[in-house]
């Protein structure tokens, strides 16, 4: 268990300086960088990559917005598997719901509890 | 393009002189430690799924992820996150508590001209981007994959 806490560490906090580097070095802006780094993500599971840093890295692999490519390319693989080509567009959001979901229902929640400030 | 104009040029120096260096090595440091930080609280959320609710290790992180946009709510609303992602950079920005804040500060932002234009029209603002470039990117990918699954390449 505490390993697990470690490399979720180290492996978050690494994709986090690379999302830093690309702000600060590539002068890239927030909204460039997220996007670029949910398409690694997609990429990186495309290759099968992603699933074994996930096992490996646990959390640290899943909460950074890589994740969000990467459980997309899942959903799209899983149903794919079953229907064949059509899948690919009806599994999309499979997994990744969640995410969306709950970003919907919170920020609404969020803007009936909460007043814009300043 | 043709070459830079001698005014151009000198501009550019001049420009590059005056330009605050950014403090590259700190930021990198601040951005491992919050992110960082931020995975551990998801790994601790991850194995409360796992011995409360009957997760499994690969199954738990959707729960993990909606719970951290929860958090997020709370931390965004309470004028929080603005502090850590000052502080942080991407640190607070590359976790998915960072795609919450997106969300979330634009639907609370734009709730004074009203839920549907408003909060309904401005939430994806910042977000949409990401999630177009996400499933975009993931439609290719695993296209690519089911056909040369297909025609047995791989």
């Amino acid at each position: 268990m505490l390993p697990m806490f470690f490399w979720a560490f180290v492996v978050g906090g690494l994709i986090c300086v690379f999302g830093q580097l690309l702000f600060d070095v590539a002068k890239l802006t927030p909204g460039h960088t997220l996007s670029l780094l949910v398409v690694m993500g997609a990429i990186l599971d495309g290759i099968g990559l992603y699933e074994p840093l996930a096992d490996f890295a646990g959390a640290g692999a899943t909460v950074p917005i890589t994740n969000f490519g990467n459980t997309l390319v899942h959903g799209a693989l899983q149903e794919a598997e079953k229907h064949g080509l059509v899948g690919v567009l009806t599994g999309m959001f499979e997994v990744t719901s969640s995410g969306i979901s709950a970003a919907i229902v919170f920020a609404f929640i969020g803007a009936l509890l909460f007043k814009p400030k300043g | 393009m043709g070459g830079k104009t001698k005014e151009q040029k000198q501009y550019q120096s001049l420009e590059q002189k005056h330009e605050v260096k950014r403090p590259v090595l700190k930021n990198c440091i601040k951005a491992f430690f919050v992110g960082g930080l931020f995975c551990i609280v998801g790994q601790a959320i991850t194995y409360f799924y796992i011995y409360f609710f009957n997760f499994t290790e690969q199954t738990a992180g959707n729960p993990t992820v909606a719970t951290m946009v929860f958090i997020s709510m709370l931390l965004t609303g309470f004028g929080v996150y603005d502090h850590i992602g000052q502080f942080a950079g991407a640190g607070s920005a590359v976790p998915v508590t960072g795609f919450g804040n997106a969300v979330i500060s634009a639907a609370i932002e734009h709730r004074t001209e009203g839920f549907v234009l408003g909060v309904g029209g401005n939430m994806f603002k910042l977000a949409g981007s990401v999630i177009l470039f996400g499933v975009f990117s993931a439609f290719v990918v695993a296209l690519i994959k089911v056909l040369l699954i297909k025609w047995g390449v791989i």
